[in-house]
């Protein structure tokens, strides 16, 4: 009962706000949509409490869904060590963002509606991360996507924010489509959809689940690439960002977009049986990774260097995870959790004391002016850089040592491009903190003016954040872990590399550091130089490697031609329509023919009436 | 031939006239008149056929209808009277109206 009671209270906070929200006025919808998070929280709370004194999974059975031919399939929820910590993560941050929210978002009219979305979101959120099967998984992986693409268009009156919303469904349902065809390939290997029943079938396959792991791999793979924006179907999370920040923070940073890695550790035994999949994981990852990195090193909107930054974030999570360090990947999860979140709503406090102004160009000097919001930023931004004892580095440095060293597919190139993108982190995210919060003021006095600190259920959100992400570091999250999901072996050839590589990505997070500082110390003319230097890959880096308009071309375009000529044009227009009016026009001509007997002439009609009844008379006669 | 032959040739000869009138002729009185003459022309027949087979009820009948084509000559008259008032011609022509 405890764990359906966590889904359930944000689900009755979504119908509450949902059904009441507009005609009981903000304070009924801020305690309601803040304290049934809170609640969910609490009752995670209570739920590992139990987990940890009887030592074996929580399953709960609510609902048998279907019996088909004797097989059954429910409606369960599965609690684990991995459901604990995703759970805490998603109960924990979404209910520190719901109280940001309430500052961020005061002065929206549509109130009640954001608390609605935002409560469903979690509430879908909490069934995938508590679903014991891939079924019960796969409707909250779809309500996630519903309550996103809600969200992302939640001020729909723009046309461009209405069209990132669509462009975000409907890439994700490319990636869904892999995620059906992966449940159905592996139901009829282990016939079960059960996520710890398919890991225990594993743990002794047959020749022909081996034999298919791997596909079945790829294809969960393809539905995590949509939901967590990785190549090819990264593009949507940039575009994502038309959503209100504190929606960037919880749905595209912290939790949903977490969904993809935490599919591929709960899956962790047949990754584990198919070494083809888990290559092709961390080969996309550290692709994304870097990709994302590079981009983020040029963009302008404070929020778009936080989205590239979290596409890389989870690049490198899926590294892990495709090298056998699932446990690993988890801990990224919760650290990028609290300072991806703490960035982002920083960013949105930024936002907030600019009136609206999103574009670092015109920002610059904030640190003294809106100081708290300055120093979390810092700390998440040092974070996610890997300083040291910062949560971001321990996080960091085991995906770094796992890629180099695991037994289960590390590799000095993994290692290498991973540690590049470790660089470039450190570096754009640097850069973001000099040019918004240091040098010299590049606002309009209009907007100087205004500059002022956010209150305080917006600070107050910020600071618990920034802690975690200072100490979140010390949460032993793979040893927590560890019993279920061993780390992968060492191989021993690299094991002496241990503290040699460590000092390495120290030195990477400052290196990061020392190079952002040197280009953008300031008024940046350094930055400018190189960019004018290299102006081809400036616009290369700028324009998103053309991603975006290679779709176009190769995909929408033509997809477009074949909608229109083909299937509107020549099936829709000419063959459909074109049968059913010509058999009508055919039907018209022949009457109009038929109609000419019809003179109106009585004499005429007596005159074939008596030739019809000789002809029949005749006919009569010769025939009887 | 004996007298019923004639007679008989004489009601095809009535039937086939009054067809003939109803098909081509344009007055209107006549071409009722052409009806009344082929409905004769089948009586006459069915007067025949019942002298043959010695049946009386065979001239009763021929008597009702009678009564019956009386009382459609009654109300076709008027009819006929209001549609030449309507359109001032007793040419049947003119009453084309319903023409596809």
């Amino acid at each position: 009962m405890r764990l359906t009671l966590i889904a359930l209270a944000p689900l009755a906070g979504f119908l509450l706000n949902g059904l009441l929200g507009q005609r009981l006025g903000k304070t009924f919808v801020s305690v309601v949509g803040c304290a049934l998070p809170l609640a969910a929280f609490a009752l995670t709370l209570a739920a590992v409490v139990e987990l940890e004194s009887r030592g074996a999974p929580i399953v709960e059975v609510v609902y048998t869904w279907a019996v088909i031919g004797g097989v059954e399939f429910e409606i369960a929820f599965y609690f684990d060590r991995l459901t604990a910590v995703m759970a805490l993560v998603v109960t924990g941050v979404g209910s520190l963002i719901h109280i940001y929210s309430t500052g961020y978002m005061h002065e929206d009219r549509s109130y009640a509606r954001y608390f609605a979305y935002l409560n469903l979101f979690l509430f879908f959120m909490l069934v995938l991360v508590l679903g014991r099967s891939l079924l019960v998984k796969f409707v909250g992986w779809e309500g996630v996507g519903l309550a996103s693409y809600l969200l992302i268009g939640f001020w729909f009156q723009d046309e461009d924010k209405a069209a990132a919303g669509k462009k975000a469904f409907i890439v994700n349902r490319i990636g869904d489509a892999g995620f059906l065809l992966g449940m159905f390939l592996l139901y009829t290997l282990t016939g079960t959809l059960d996520v710890d029943r398919i890991n225990a079938a594993f743990a002794e396959p047959t020749p022909q689940m081996l034999a298919l792991a791997s596909t079945a791999g790829v294809l969960l793979f393809i539905g995590a690439c949509g939901k967590s924006a990785q190549i090819p179907l990264h593009v949507w999370l940039p575009d994502a960002m038309a959503g209100p920040t504190p929606v960037s923070a919880l749905i595209h940073a912290a939790t949903m977009v977490t969904a993809g890695v935490y599919l591929v550790a709960r899956l962790s035994g047949l990754y584990d049986s198919a070494p083809a999949a888990s290559a092709v994981v961390a080969g996309v990852g550290v692709a994304t990774a870097l990709l994302a990195a590079t981009i983020a090193v040029v963009q302008t909107d404070i929020k778009k260097v936080l989205a590239y930054s979290t596409v890389s974030q989870l690049g490198l999570m899926f590294v892990a995870a495709g090298v056998g360090a699932y446990a690993v990947a988890i801990f990224h999860v919760v650290t990028h959790a609290f300072f991806k979140a703490c960035l982002f709503l920083g960013a949105g406090s930024v936002i907030h004391a600019l009136s609206g102004e999103q574009d670092v160009r015109k920002m610059g000097g904030l640190a003294r002016r809106i100081p708290i919001t300055f120093v979390t930023f810092a700390v998440a931004t040092a974070a996610i850089a890997g300083i040291p004892p910062l949560a971001g580095f321990y996080s960091k440095d085991a995906i770094l040592w796992y890629s180099f060293a695991s037994s289960a597919g590390g590799s000095t190139v993994l290692w290498a491009l991973a540690s590049a993108t470790a660089l470039l982190t450190s570096f754009y995210m640097f850069r973001l903190l000099w040019l918004t919060f240091f040098g010299r003021s590049r606002m309009s006095a209009e907007v100087e003016h205004h500059v002022h600190e956010s209150p305080l259920s917006m600070t107050g959100v910020l600071a618990p954040l920034a802690l975690l992400s200072a100490i979140g570091g010390f949460i032993a999250v793979p040893q927590f872990l560890g019993a279920q999901w061993p780390l992968p072996a060492i191989l021993e050839a690299r094991a002496p590399f241990y503290w040699p590589l460590i000092g390495l990505a120290v030195a990477i997070g400052f290196g990061g550091l020392a190079l952002a500082a040197f280009f953008y110390a300031g008024d940046g003319a350094r930055a400018a130089r190189v960019q004018e230097r290299f102006g081809a890959l400036h616009r290369l880096l700028s324009a998103k490697y053309y991603v975006d308009e290679f779709y176009e071309r190769t995909l929408h375009q033509p997809l477009l031609w074949l909608s229109d000529r083909v299937f509107l044009g020549l099936g829709d227009r000419r063959l459909l329509d074109g049968s059913l009016d010509g058999l009508a026009a055919f039907a018209v001509r022949v009457a109009g023919q038929l109609g000419r007997i019809q003179t109106g002439n009585l004499q005429l009609y007596l005159l074939l009436a008596m030739i019809g009844l000789v002809g029949a008379l005749a006919w009569g006669l010769r025939h009887v | 031939m004996d007298r019923l032959q004639l007679l008989l040739l004489l009601s095809f000869a009535m039937f086939t006239l009054g067809m003939v009138g109803l098909a081509i002729r344009r007055d209107l009185l006549v071409v009722l008149m052409c009806l009344e003459l082929a409905l004769n022309g089948v009586l006459l027949s069915l007067v025949v056929f019942a002298q043959q087979a010695d049946i009386a009820a065979g001239a009763v009948l021929v008597f009702l209808v009678f009564v019956v084509a009386a009382a459609e000559i009654a109300i076709a008259i008027p009819i006929v009277l209001l549609m030449v008032r309507h359109k001032r011609t007793l040419d049947v022509g003119a009453f084309s109206d319903l023409r596809g």
